[in-house]
Formats: structure tokens, C-alpha cells, sequence
């Protein structure tokens, strides 16, 4: 069975198929949770028999599509796709649930959008042909540009309409490096193909800032990164969600599967500028953190400073900073997601954003205090939670790279314990404001949605190998492609030699 | 691996997963689960102690944590000499305060939360002290961290204790985050974090040094500080210190057990298990011991003045942290592990005694409105005074006898830094032994100052708190005699069980000088005693009077040296501004944003521009016509 194409077109048919359900919400809720949760279902399979041994693609898929341009229809994935896969799939069920009061108008579209959104992205981590891949890449703007700009907020159109230009620039200017590349190696848009190439390193280094630009507007990393915190302001809850969730894992997996096995010598030579980005992304987010009074900006910018670690990870392109890299954006993609369901459940109840609005919630919906505190604790990367074990992992493969920016990053531990144990205090301590006195505690549904989260947060925390074996071959593959490829020994191994 | 091993940390964990769950619903009974796991707890910890002293370490694996790459780290267990003693201290001290909490903590709201919260702190406390490796250690480290941050705000509608839980935290990461880069820094050095390997390869490293951000600084101190960053935090040292006075917000029993006898120790036990790191850096030492030394005097001098009963105990605490890490900086380990002991018995009787007073008072805290307590709760005042003459080390008392040792090893060592530790130790053991006084004599003795409603309420304590009191005032006692040194015609036991781990630095004094300086230290303490008896029973008037003279240096004591006010000014103040003002307006907003929403608008402008070529007015389309024409002519004509 061609499982992945499975994964693609039944979100997107399931989608399509509401257009013939009637017109009563609850109808259209129900198909679209039942369709989210058998796509669930169908990842399974991909979880359980996904060969652990080796960094050949699995599950592949190929296809004449346009055979004058020799594109393909080209499906596969590897240790380091995998997770996505899963991500996405459970972050659309979440989404599904969340919106289930929320989104009161526009009911049967929104739900079109959300699931057509969903096999898009599917199709982008799944995708082994680059023209396939600019396809799903560009198709994923469309539904997010509708859910932002139809279901946000008062200032929506701007906040969309700049989240469209942004990621619109990027993506052409990848479009070029694509083309250049599919010319440079002999016409083919295969990706292993592409990755199997030795350019010359004036292309590579063209190519390269021309990836950079979808994929750094993408993650977001500073300072392509200010569309982001509009973007989420305006975004309904499960918009946000899905941007902070997966979208924006979209720019780091970008670097993983092109950037570095295509233009080796042009990642090593730019790693310096990518580690500075990096730190600088960690720092700067953390501490705009600190001057923000907005919930969803603050998170935002979290999101930012966190998204500096993956890409601090990346770039060091070691084991131990890639497996790290690519575990904290499943864990960002959890928690982050977790605190976005987490306002949307009390923006619902509030329909305030301003954290001076706040105060006393613990004393008034404790369950969800509960809840928050270990989101909370994952976001600042208490070990016992996912959160730590992917900074653990980059700051170590940081450190035995380039220690100078891993010791800067850890100053991203304290600035991060501040404005997130700050933003709880406000929150949920001190007296019980008038606004938030007589709020309705937590109904089955919500902890419903919130519970798995939890579960997957302390389930990594405690047996992070779980996850970790399936990255470790294809990492490992990766790592010497990109440094064999330079024929330069592990980088780091060197920089931190002690003295005879 | 013994299941009962295993019990010691994991029955807390059950009781505090199952406390939280359930605790509503259980009601005033919620204290059962935790206090029957942590009893079950104390006694495998015994067991476990006996196990340990027919030679039978432990040192096992339970399953990988992280693998990536060269980097593996498991969750294992060590119980060694070490360790077992942690245990001991850990357990009984817990099982007590569950106990006294039970009378403490009737009728608050939120006491199934409470009672979950101490599970869990002792879950965490335990896999710190058990794990076999750094990260492991590095888990229970920030997981008793957490447990304290949750116990500080417990009653988190105050917004001070809320702000005090906080700031635990935070400047707990500032410790945190040189720790973890030691941690990072060992990796790489050693390829592993588990004990048994990096201490098997400290000698490797040693006299080796390495280049870091440009400084060339010798491999084993700059582990050893980096380690020592997070000792700072955790023990309340100079500079890190600000936050246990602040986390008095707590309930007195987490203070007794959190911040006194257990976690705030968790520094002084990271430094006494890498002693073989440590000991090959002789600089880090000093300045461990220099650090003790100026901590234990600058909080004692500060516990002078306060007027709250529980923030004089709270400083009493830092100094006596001090205490243990100036016997760690002299290579004494040993020595500061038995105060760790001791201290731990009479410092959390200190504090529970406290307890007991402000139950007895109703919430009060200030002295100034006590006095003359001794006749209304006479257990309490019995116990309390047990627990002061230990802290001022009069003999027989446990105090004393740990005191002394410290002291001894710090004369002993003949260093320029172990001398200088011994004197402001001797001194700092005048000024203990005075503050100490000073609060039993303004609570327990003279007139009562507070008001008649609250004269009327004054009582005992029931006797699920006082009983606790009783016990843990046999610990105040008896708990030093297992170190009775050489000069006293004991063979100090307590040493030589911990020297398979710890070592022992060998005393060179004769049995004579030994115990002169015995003497000496108890003249000091008795010296303190006096003073306090003549300035606050003999002539009461005398402390304000002093005040005034000295109004100054009485202000700056009473406001703790200003280091809060400090930090507010150049580190809070500036950070914010610096974010608020600088990234957030001038850089996010004007800087990028300008540039962003700048660009469409250029456009915008020169399209509007361009738009007025499209006029409608035919002689102008004619006039750009003919111009056009004539510009291409002209290129024609020169081109050819």
C-alpha cells in the first residue's frame, strides 16, 4: 500500500469531502475529528515498521509526473522525516479539538483548510523529489494564509498579508537555488540524486543563501524572524498551533535534507554567520520576552529563542547537536503548541490577551495551573522533561564544536526560567483579578486535548532513546556526508584540545 | 538491584503522583500516602546504611537515559559510605517534618497539595544524592529546585511568596548555568559523566590546561569552579546567597527540611562527592574556602540584627553552609559532611521550633511582639534551647563536636586560606553562639511584648508537632558523638566510615594543641552566650541603645548589606530596559519592522509616482511619445 501517499491525500480528500456534508457544524466537526484521527491511525504503521537500521529511504514511492522536465512523483522518508510525520499528525487532531468551540463561523471551511493544510505538509516532509517538494512547500501557504486572514483577529489582514510576503520572498528565491541546482546537476530534481553531487563552490554558496532565505524566513531565525509574532497574535488558536507546532519546523528540516547534504562546503563555510544568527536568535528572543505584555507575543518570541537552539544544533553539525536540533523541534512543536492550546482554552474564557488582565487562575482553575506548570517546566528545560534533553543535546554538540556560542546559549537557560516563570506568576498567582473571578474550570474536551501532551512530554523526558534511535543512523549518515564530503574530521573534535 | 534501593526514591514518587491525583478527594487524610511512603523510605535507607557499612557498595544501572552518538548517560544508583549518610539525613528529617506537618498544616487550604509537594521534594532529593552520575545529579538538582519553587509559593495568592519562589529559581539557573557547563566541559574531557569513569580519569587532567574564550586557565580549577557555580547557588553563598531569606515565604516545615537540612546541603554534597576533581586544583580550594569563610561571616553578622524569627534562623543557615565548605576547601570533607549531619538535626529543630512558636502565636513572626514564651510552650522552649547550645558548640552537644572539627582542619591545613578560615570561623562561632541567644532569650524570656488579644491565645503546640521536636532534640544531642576526635580519647568513626570515599587529610597537632584549640572555640561560643544573656536579660536597654550610636552599620545590617537593592539596580532594572527599550523599540520595532513595512511602502511610493505618468491628458502621452522616438533615434545613431 503507498502508505505516505496515503498520509497526503486522505487529509486532503477527507477535507474535500465536508464540501458534501451538510451545512450543521456538528456534523462537519465530527467527520473532520474522525478523518484527523484516522490519519493518526495510518501513521502508526509508518512508527512500527520503520527499519531503525538504516539511512535509506523507506516507504518510498516513485512515479513519472513530467517527464520532458524529469520530475518525479517521489515519496520517501528516513530517520529524520519520521518524527514529523507523526508531529503533524497528532498536533491536526489537537487542532481539530481545540477549534471545536472556538471557531464558530465558516465551520465547514475552516475545517477544508485545516486538513488540506495537513496533507500538504505531509507531502513536505515526505516528499523525495524538489519539485514536489516547491509544490507542497507553496501549497501550505494558501490554507495558513486563509485560517490566518479569515478566522483571526482584529488586525488580520496585515498580520497575513505579511506572513504571505515574507515567506513568498523566500520561497522564490529558493525556487532559483532549486532551478540552479537541477541545471548544475544535470537535470534532475531527485533528492538523494541532488545530495549525491559535487558542485562547485561558487554555486554552492549561491545556492546556499538562496535556501537560506525560505528556509531562515521559515524557522524563524533573526532577523527575517517579525512576521512570526504578528502572525500568531492574529492566528485563531489552532492556527497558531499549527505554525508553532510544525510550519515553522518546515525551515530547519529544510536545512537538514537540502542545505547540508547538497552544499557541504558551503554549510562549512558559512557555519560561523549560522552560529551567531543562532545565539544571537536565542538571546534576543529571550529577552524581548521580558518587555512583552501580550501572551501570545511573549510565546511567540519564546519561539523564536527556542527555534535559536535548533538551528544552534544544526549547525554543529555533530551527532549529538544534530539529534538535538531535530528532538527539540518535536519538543518545541509539543510544548509551544501546548501553550498556544493553552491560551486559546483561556482566551476563550477571557477573550483578553493582555497579561495585566490576569492573576489568581490558580486559585480559580487549578487543573489548568497544573497543566500549565508542566508546560511551563518543558519550556525552560527542566531535566525530567522533554525540553532538556534536546538543549542538553545541542548545547553539548555546541560545546564540543564551537564552546563560545554554546556558553552563550546557556545564558538562554536563565533569561528563559525569567520571563517564563514571570509569565506564570502573572498569571495564575496573587490575588484573583475581577476579570478572571467566576471563569469555568476545564471541561472534558480540553483536558482531552491536553493530556497527551503531557504524557509525551515526561514520556521523552524519561526515555528520550525512544525517539533518539530513530534519528540516530540517519544522522549519522548525514554527519558524514557533510564532513566527508569536506573531508574534514568531526568538527569540534579539534577546537577544544587540551594543552600539552 | 534490591527492590528496597530502589523503594527509597520511588515510594515518594507514587505518593506524590498519587497525592496530586487523589489528594482532593481524600480530604484532611491526604498526608498518609506520603508519610507512609517516606517512612517506608527511612527504613530502607537504614537498611541500606547497614549494607554499607559490611562493605557492600552499590553501583548499578537501570537503564539508558540519553545515548547520541559518543555521549551515553544512564539512570543508575550509587550507594556508597557517601551516600548512605545523605540517605539517613534525608529520611529521618523528612519522616519528621511529614509528621509535624500534619499539625502544622491542619485547615490550610491546599494541604493535599502540600503533603504532595514534600513527596516530591524528597523524590527529588534522593535521586540526587542515589544517581551514579552527573546528569542524574544534575536532575535531582533541578527537580528540588522545582519542589522548592512550588513550596516557596505555596501560598501563591501572596505576591511576596509568589516573587520569593521566583527568584529561588532564578537565581538558582545563575548557579545552574555554570554547572552545566561544567558538566559540558567534563564530557569532553572525559568522554563520560558517570563517577566511577571521570574520577578513575581525574588523573589525566591533571596540571593540563586548556584555551577558553581567549584565557588559558588550568583544566581542573576551571571544572572545579564551574561545578562549584552551582554549589553557590544551591548552599546560598556569596554572591547567590539573596534567595534564602526571601524563601521564608514558605511554610515552616519546608524551611526546616528544604532550607535548612536538606537541599541548601546539596552544594556541600556536590563538592564532597568531586573531591577528586577538586582536589587537584588547589586554587579552586582556597577559594572555597576563602568564600566559606567571608559567607560565614557576612550572613552571621546579619542574623545580629533581624527582626524575624525565622529570617535570623535563615542566615544562621547560610553561615553554617559556609561552615562545611570551609572544611571542603581544607580538604576536610569529612568534617563537612558531619556538619551536614549535625546541622542538619539541630538546624531543622531550630526552625520547626520556630514553627511551633508562630502556631503557638498565631502567625506571628516578629520578635518584638514575643517575649516570655518559656511558661506558655514549655517542650518548645526546652527543645529550642537544646538546639542552641548545639549551634553554639557547647560540649557535649552534636554542634560542638562538628564545629570543632571544622575548625581543627582548617588550623591544621597551614595554609594562608585554611588560617584565615579558622579565624573568621572562631569569631564566627562568637557571633553564632550570640545570635543564637539573642532569639532565645527575645522569645522565650522577659515580658511578653505582643498584644493582650494574642497573650490570651498563646499555647503549646499539639503533640504530633512537638514530638517531632522531642526527636529531632535527641539528634541535637547525641548526633556528634559519632565523632568524637582523637583528642578527646574518641577515635572519630564518623571519619574513617566516610574515608573510602572522602579520604582524610592527616592532623599533624598533638592531642595538646587539639585540644587548646577545643577551648578556645568553646570560649568563643560561651563568650557569645554572656554576651547575649547581659545585652538582652541583663540590660534590655542596651540593644537600641547600640543601634543609635551605630545607626549606620546597624542599617546597613538591617538591610542585609543592600546586595538586594544591588542586584535590583544593576542587573533586573537594566535587563528590562535594555529588552523594553532597546530590542523591543529601537531594533524589533524601528530597526527590522522599519525596514519591512518601509519597503512595500517605497514601493508603493514610486508606483504612486510612476502612476502620474498615466494621466489621461493626450498631448503628455504625445510629449512621452516624441520623447521616446527621439531617445531611441539618438541610440540608433550612435550605435551605428
Amino acid at each position: 500500500m503507498p502508505l505516505l501517499s496515503v498520509l497526503i491525500f486522505f487529509p486532503i480528500l477527507g477535507g474535500l469531502s465536508l464540501l458534501f456534508v451538510e451545512r450543521k457544524t456538528e456534523t462537519v466537526r465530527l467527520v473532520a475529528l474522525v478523518v484527523s484521527l484516522f490519519e493518526l491511525v495510518f501513521t502508526l504503521p509508518v512508527f512500527f515498521l520503520f527499519d531503525k537500521t538504516t539511512h535509506l529511504m523507506q516507504f518510498r514511492e516513485q512515479h513519472d509526473w513530467i517527464s520532458a522536465l524529469n520530475i518525479n512523483y517521489a515519496l520517501g522518508i528516513d530517520g529524520i522525516s519520521v518524527l514529523f510525520v507523526l508531529l503533524t499528525a497528532l498536533i491536526t487532531v489537537l487542532c481539530v479539538l481545540v477549534s471545536w468551540e472556538s471557531i464558530q463561523e465558516k465551520v465547514k471551511e475552516f475545517y477544508i483548510a485545516l486538513l488540506v493544510l495537513e496533507g500538504a505538509m505531509m507531502g513536505v516532509f515526505c516528499a523525495l523529489d524538489f519539485f514536489l517538494f516547491y509544490v507542497f512547500w507553496e501549497a501550505m501557504l494558501i490554507p495558513m494564509f486563509l485560517i490566518i486572514g479569515v478566522w483571526g483577529g482584529p488586525n488580520r489582514l496585515y498580520a497575513t498579508i505579511k506572513f504571505f510576503l515574507y515567506t513568498l520572498v523566500g520561497s522564490l528565491l529558493m525556487l532559483v537555488g532549486i532551478i540552479l541546482l537541477y541545471l548544475g546537476a544535470g537535470r534532475t530534481f531527485d533528492v538523494i540524486a541532488l545530495a549525491g553531487q559535487a558542485y562547485p563552490f561558487k554555486l554552492q554558496l549561491l545556492v546556499f543563501w538562496l535556501f537560506f532565505a525560505a528556509f531562515a524566513v521559515k524557522v524563524p531565525m533573526w532577523p527575517v524572524h517579525t512576521w512570526l509574532p504578528d502572525a500568531h497574535t492574529e492566528a485563531p488558536t489552532a492556527g497558531s498551533v499549527i505554525l508553532a507546532g510544525v510550519l515553522i519546523k518546515m525551515g530547519a528540516y529544510g536545512f537538514l535534507r537540502f542545505s547540508l547534504p547538497m552544499l557541504p562546503q558551503a554549510t562549512i563555510a558559512m557555519l560561523t554567520p549560522m552560529l551567531v544568527l543562532s545565539v544571537i536568535a536565542i538571546v534576543y528572543g529571550a529577552m524581548v520576552c521580558l518587555a512583552q505584555t501580550d501572551l501570545k507575543r511573549l510565546v511567540a518570541y519564546s519561539s523564536v529563542s527556542h527555534m535559536g537552539f535548533v538551528t544552534l544544533g544544526l549547525f554543529a553539525l555533530n551527532q549529538q547537536g544534530l539529534e538535538g536540533s531535530i528532538l527539540q523541534m518535536i519538543n518545541h512543536g509539543l510544548v509551544t503548541g501546548a501553550l498556544f492550546l493553552a491560551i486559546g482554552i483561556v482566551y476563550e474564557r477571557t477573550h483578553t490577551r493582555e497579561i495585566a488582565a490576569y492573576g489568581g487562575l490558580a486559585t480559580t482553575m487549578p487543573v489548568f495551573a497544573g497543566f500549565f506548570m508542566v508546560f511551563t517546566l518543558a519550556a525552560v528545560g527542566l531535566p525530567g522533561t522533554n525540553g532538556f534533553i534536546g538543549e542538553w543535546l545541542i548545547l553539548l554538540g555546541a560545546f564540543r564544536a564551537q564552546p563560545v556560542y554554546a556558553v552563550i546559549a546557556a545564558t538562554g537557560l536563565i533569561l528563559g526560567a525569567w520571563y517564563m516563570l514571570w509569565l506564570y506568576q502573572r498569571i495564575f498567582f496573587g490575588g484573583v483579578g475581577e476579570q478572571v473571578r467566576s471563569l469555568i474550570p476545564l471541561n472534558v474536551r480540553e483536558i482531552v486535548t491536553l493530556v497527551p501532551l503531557v504524557l509525551l512530554i515526561f514520556w521523552i523526558g524519561i526515555y528520550p532513546d525512544a525517539l533518539l534511535d530513530f534519528l540516530r543512523v540517519s544522522v549519522g549518515h548525514l554527519v558524514e556526508q557533510v564532513h566527508g564530503a569536506t573531508g574534514l574530521a568531526e568538527a569540534g573534535q579539534t577546537a577544544l584540545m587540551p594543552i600539552p | 538491584m534490591p527492590i528496597s534501593l530502589l523503594a527509597i526514591p520511588f515510594l515518594p514518587l507514587a505518593a506524590f503522583v498519587l497525592t496530586l491525583l487523589l489528594g482532593k478527594q481524600m480530604g484532611t487524610r491526604a498526608h498518609w500516602l506520603p508519610i507512609i511512603a517516606v517512612l517506608i523510605s527511612f527504613c530502607c535507607a537504614v537498611a541500606a546504611f547497614f549494607r554499607v557499612q559490611s562493605d557492600e557498595i552499590i553501583n548499578q544501572d537501570i537503564y539508558t537515559w540519553i545515548s547520541s552518538g559518543e555521549f551515553k548517560v544512564s539512570v543508575g544508583f550509587l550507594v556508597d559510605q557517601l551516600t548512605a549518610v545523605m540517605l539517613l539525613v534525608v529520611t529521618s528529617v523528612s519522616s519528621l517534618v511529614h509528621i509535624y506537618s500534619v499539625g502544622y498544616m491542619r485547615g490550610e487550604a491546599g494541604y493535599y497539595r502540600f503533603f504532595a509537594y514534600l513527596s516530591l521534594f524528597t523524590f527529588s532529593m534522593l535521586m540526587l544524592v542515589m544517581g551514579n552520575n552527573f546528569l542524574q545529579l544534575f536532575f535531582g538538582w533541578e527537580a528540588v529546585g522545582l519542589s522548592s519553587y512550588l513550596l516557596i509559593g505555596f501560598y501563591f495568592e501572596k505576591n511576596s511568596a509568589a516573587d520569593a519562589g521566583k527568584k529561588a529559581f532564578i537565581v538558582n539557573r545563575f548557579g545552574d548555568f555554570g554547572f552545566l557547563l561544567g558538566l559540558l566541559l567534563i564530557f569532553t574531557q572525559f568522554g563520560s559523566l558517570h563517577y566511577a569513569e571521570v574520577f578513575g580519569l581525574v588523573p589525566n587532567i591533571d596540571g593540563k590546561s586548556i584555551h577558553l574564550l581567549g584565557m588559558e586557565i588550568l583544566l581542573p580549577t576551571l571544572i572545579a569552579l564551574l561545578l562549584f557555580c552551582g554549589a553557590i547557588g544551591k548552599s546560598a553563598q556569596i554572591p547567590l546567597h539573596v534567595w534564602l531569606p526571601d524563601a521564608m515565604e514558605g511554610p515552616t516545615p519546608v524551611s526546616a527540611l528544604i532550607h535548612a537540612a536538606t537541599m541548601v546541603t546539596a552544594g556541600v554534597f556536590l563538592v564532597a562527592r568531586c573531591n577528586p576533581l577538586f582536589a587537584l586544583s588547589p586554587f579552586a580550594l582556597d577559594f572555597i574556602t576563602v568564600l566559606g569563610a567571608i559567607t560565614a561571616l557576612f550572613a552571621a553578622t546579619i542574623a545580629l540584627v533581624q527582626t524575624d524569627i525565622k529570617r535570623v534562623v535563615a542566615y544562621s543557615t547560610v553561615s553554617q553552609l559556609a561552615y562545611m565548605f570551609i572544611a571542603c576547601g581544607v580538604g576536610a570533607y569529612a568534617a563537612g559532611i558531619f556538619h551536614l549531619f549535625t546541622h542538619a538535626f539541630f538546624k531543622a529543630l531550630l526552625f520547626l521550633g520556630c514553627g511551633s512558636v508562630i502556631l503557638g502565636m498565631h502567625h506571628e513572626q516578629d520578635l518584638r511582639s514575643m517575649g516570655g514564651l518559656k511558661k506558655y510552650m514549655p517542650i518548645t522552649y526546652w527543645t529550642f534551647l537544646l538546639a542552641s547550645l548545639s549551634i553554639s558548640g557547647v560540649p557535649p552537644f552534636a554542634g560542638f563536636f562538628s564545629k570543632d572539627e571544622i575548625l581543627l582542619m582548617a588550623f591544621n591545613s597551614g595554609s594562608p586560606a585554611g588560617q584565615f578560615a579558622f579565624w573568621i570561623g572562631l569569631f564566627v562561632a562568637f557571633l553564632t553562639a550570640f545570635y543564637s541567644f539573642r532569639l532565645l532569650f527575645l522569645v522565650f524570656h522577659g515580658e511578653f511584648r505582643g498584644t493582650t488579644e494574642q497573650k490570651k491565645h498563646v499555647h503549646e503546640s499539639p503533640l504530633v508537632v512537638t514530638a517531632p521536636l522531642m526527636i529531632l532534640a535527641l539528634g541535637a544531642i547525641a548526633s556528634g558523638w559519632f565523632g568524637i576526635p582523637a583528642g578527646l580519647g574518641g577515635s572519630n568513626h564518623w571519619a574513617q566510615f566516610l574515608e573510602p570515599v572522602l579520604g582524610h587529610p592527616h592532623v599533624q597537632l598533638s592531642h595538646g594543641a587539639e585540644l587548646g584549640l577545643m577551648l578556645i572555640s568553646v570560649a568563643a561560643g560561651a563568650g557569645g552566650i554572656v554576651l547575649a544573656f547581659f545585652m538582652y536579660r541583663k540590660r534590655p536597654e542596651l540593644p537600641s541603645h547600640l543601634a543609635n550610636r551605630f545607626a549606620g552599620a546597624y542599617r546597613v545590617l538591617l538591610n542585609k548589606y543592600y546586595v538586594d537593592e544591588l542586584y535590583q539596580f544593576a542587573i533586573v532594572k537594566p535587563s528590562l530596559w535594555f529588552s523594553q527599550h532597546v530590542l523591543l523599540r529601537v531594533f524589533d520595532i524601528r530597526g527590522i519592522e522599519g525596514v519591512v513595512n518601509g519597503l512595500p511602502r517605497l514601493i508603493g511610493a514610486f508606483a504612486n509616482k510612476l502612476r502620474l505618468l498615466q494621466d489621461g491628458a493626450v498631448s503628455h502621452y504625445l510629449a512621452w511619445m516624441g520623447g521616446g522616438a527621439l531617445v531611441l533615434l539618438a541610440l540608433l545613431l550612435t550605435r551605428y
